[in-house]
């Protein structure tokens, strides 16, 4: 075994595996949370200009330092629990959404070759842990034995499993196409085209999978569970200082690897379109961390360019366009796309 | 022990509503308003409107207050349209002492009753559109708010409680730089509406959905409930007391009155944006028509005080200013008069006693935002949670209104 350019003497190779692996989680885990903090700083900003202001401006040059001051803020804020609440589910329960969208984050090739669990079936294990991360909405929604909240975790878990079956059906065209349900994979298969993009050919999966995305991260027009101004903050209203924060994380968290799965799965991860490279030759000597972090970023902004734009939809309409819209559509790609790939021989 | 599969769906579950306390801290009640729903799940069974939590009791009050003293009381009714609360009062007590102010005082009234509608209008709607979850909408209403507030600030040196007219006129004369700047703002703010705040909500199709068919409220049933404004207009009741009881300069120039068809949140909406632009067609013609003379009525120093240079060097304004702060208007008149205008939320009415002292003897109020609520359990029933947000804007309330 060898790690950069040493050899590892023999018996150790097990330990230094490992070794390898934690670095990579603590590496990632690191840039995940740094990510976080500055998506909320980018999101500030972003909206702020859109709406004619300026954002953070404080804390630093340009509020540069503005996430670590909400940070340290919401770390020493008193951690309040309701006297009625049921102590034990109101503690577990931020933790879960947190654990769930940071475990998620294990399966994503960021460029050639890096990720810490290359397995077979990462698109599932996506799915399972986006999935679990709606348990601690419910049970805070629950716990919190507060009618507000209630209604916020009731409305999250009807909304979280309705959207999760477009979701899932509209990445079911990208394994038909690629043939694999690994991240890796999906990227290279990609490659075969020369636009090296599922987007062209599954541009319905792309939209059904992006609205699906945008309501199951709670985003608006879909933040019903957190709607402000009816249910004053849903699920988490009771909760304060890092408990609190840990929504939030899970909520970005959320947001960042929606936006990886769709630039891996529809915008080619970390490549570039054929086409454009043998046009351009010198883009292929940027590293593929480049391309995909701009990829993510571009779908992180779009994040917030739907949220400065739209308002949020009524439970009812959000139920009817998941069930009566989004699915359909779906379906009807996995349709088009199995019957073409069928007749045209993969 | 699980049921048999037979007796699932024979066992009869109780269910009862859930009773949500909404308010009277509550993000999208627009004030203290308190709001106690009986829910179905997400329906709204019956929803009971409190109020009084904002009382202040202005009527009581301006019983022991001169007749100007009791203006400022009228800047915190609403408190986002006090100018027009200002001018409502001073034309009662015009009536009802039967005074008429000089040409270029309505003049100037008109364009700051305007203003007002204008200022408040765009925070009406864009609050309406912040509670159903949009939020550009609201900041850039407030970027053309601030332009109007400045121009408020400019001429009476408040923004919010101006207190800016007097009984037979207005405090000051506005000055040239004022007309330059608010001429310059109607050049462009229709513009505005177009491109900036009908783009965003108009022809979107989640706002659509949101507001269409919500809260219908036919005319009769409108009328019926006394509601005024835009609010009554939305129904397509083309009641305005601007053009029915002219008063200031209304009577000189001209304007629409937009009325809606179906009486929803969305025709609502459609009312107060197109009153933005009457507004702007007003203040425009106030402006282009407005003559020179004085902005005082001549026995105006009967019933408002004397400049206070002129208090401390003219012997004849001392005495005036001694019996207006001890005893209130010289002559004031017996008798009573209910006197109707139009603020932005809708009829503002007085209903004035005078007996002859210096002040009134009663003063009642009609605010539109009281009324206005009084059709929220009628708006609300059988919505949706969010159908209530979405009723509680369009009614456009301002709660230091409502509980006075």
């Amino acid at each position: 075994m060898n790690v950069f350019g040493m050899t590892v003497p023999a018996g150790f190779e097990l330990a230094t595996s490992i070794a390898i692996i934690i670095v990579k989680i603590a590496v990632i885990v690191a840039v995940t949370m740094l990510h976080v903090l500055y998506a909320t700083y980018f999101e500030r900003k972003v909206i702020g200009h859109m709406q004619v202001r300026l954002g953070p401006m404080r804390v630093g040059y340009h509020g540069i330092l503005q996430p670590f001051a909400d940070g340290i803020k919401l770390f020493f804020k008193e951690d309040v629990v309701p006297a009625e609440a049921d102590k034990t589910v109101f503690k577990i329960a931020p933790i879960i959404p947190v654990f769930a969208t940071l475990s998620a984050v294990a399966v994503i090739p960021f460029f050639d070759g890096f990720v810490i669990a290359n397995i077979n079936v990462g698109l599932l294990y996506l799915f399972a842990m986006s999935s679990l991360a709606a348990y601690g909405v419910i049970m805070a929604g629950w716990a919190s034995n507060s009618k507000y909240s209630f209604l916020g975790g009731l409305r999250s878990s009807a909304q979280v499993i309705s959207y999760e079956v477009p979701m899932g059906l509209s990445l079911v065209g990208v394994m038909l196409l690629s043939g694999s349900l690994n991240l890796t994979e999906i990227v290279k298969a990609q490659q075969q085209y020369w636009f090296g993009m599922y987007l062209i050919p599954q541009f319905l999966g792309y939209f059904v999978f992006m609205v699906s995305a945008f309501a199951e991260t709670n985003r608006t027009p879909f933040d019903l569970p957190e709607a402000e101004s009816e249910l004053v903050a849903g699920y988490f209203v009771e909760y304060s200082g890092m408990r609190f924060a840990f929504y939030y994380a899970a909520e970005y968290i959320g947001m960042i690897v929606m936006s990886c799965v769709a630039v891996i799965c529809f915008w080619g991860g970390w490549t570039l379109p054929p086409v454009l490279v043998d046009a351009v030759p010198a883009l292929a000597a940027v590293p593929g961390i480049v391309w995909f972090l701009a990829k993510v970023y571009f779908h992180v902004f779009l994040y917030y360019w739907v949220r400065a734009t739209v308002p949020r939809y009524r439970y009812d309409q959000l139920m009817s366009l998941g069930w009566k819209v989004l699915l359909p559509l779906a379906l009807a790609n996995i349709v088009v796309t199995s019957v073409v790939k069928f007749f045209a021989g993969s | 022990m699980p049921a048999a599969p037979e007796e699932i769906g024979k066992k009869e579950v109780k269910t009862k509503e859930l009773t949500v306390n909404m308010g009277p801290q509550h993000p999208a009640t627009h004030g203290v308003l308190r709001l106690v729903l009986e829910l179905n799940g997400e329906t709204v069974v019956k929803c009971t409107p409190y109020v009084g939590y904002l009382h202040r009791g202005v009527e009581k009050l301006a019983e022991n207050r001169t007749y100007m003293s009791a203006l400022p009381l009228t800047d915190r009714l609403d408190y986002i349209s006090s100018m027009a609360n200002n001018i409502g009062y001073c034309v009662a007590v015009e009536r009802l002492f039967g005074v008429e102010p000089p040409e270029r005082a309505k003049y100037i009234r008109t364009i700051m009753a305007e203003m007002t509608r204008i200022s408040s209008h765009i925070i009406g709607v864009a609050t309406h559109v912040l509670d159903i979850g949009a939020t550009t909408l609201f900041l850039y209403s407030f970027r053309d708010r601030e332009t109007l507030l400045d121009l408020f600030e400019m001429t009476c040196g408040a923004r919010l409680t101006v207190s800016y007219p007097r009984i037979g006129g207005v405090r000051n004369d506005v000055s040239q730089e004022f007309i330059d700047k608010l001429y310059e703002f109607t050049g462009y703010f229709p513009e505005t509406i177009e491109r900036e705040y009908e783009t965003l909500i108009d022809r979107n199709r989640i706002w659509l959905q949101r507001t269409k068919g919500i809260g219908v409220i036919s005319a009769e049933d409108a009328i019926n409930w006394g509601l005024t404004g835009p609010t009554l207009r939305g129904s397509g009741v083309p009641y305005d007391v601007r053009k029915h009881a002219p008063y200031d300069a209304y009577d000189k120039v001209e304007f629409d009155v937009p009325v809606g068809k179906n009486g929803d949140v969305y025709d609502r909406y459609k009312c107060r944006m197109e009153e933005l632009k009457q507004s702007n067609r007003i203040i425009r013609q106030c402006i282009e028509q407005m003559p020179r003379g004085p902005i005082m009525a001549p026995d105006a120093p009967k019933f408002t005080l004397p400049p206070k240079d002129k208090v401390l060097t003219d012997m004849e304004s001392l005495i005036h200013h001694f019996v207006l702060i001890t005893k209130g208007p010289i002559a004031s008149p017996e008798g009573e008069i209910y006197s109707a205008t139009e603020v932005p939320k809708g009829e503002l009415g007085f209903y004035m006693i005078g007996d002859g002292s210096g002040k009134p003897y009663r003063m009642r109020l009609r605010s539109p935002s009281f009324v206005h609520v009084s059709v929220l359990p009628e708006l609300c029933k059988d919505a949706l949670i969010a159908d209530v947000i979405a009723n509680i804007g369009t009614i456009d309330i301002v709660l230091g209104e409502v509980d006075r």
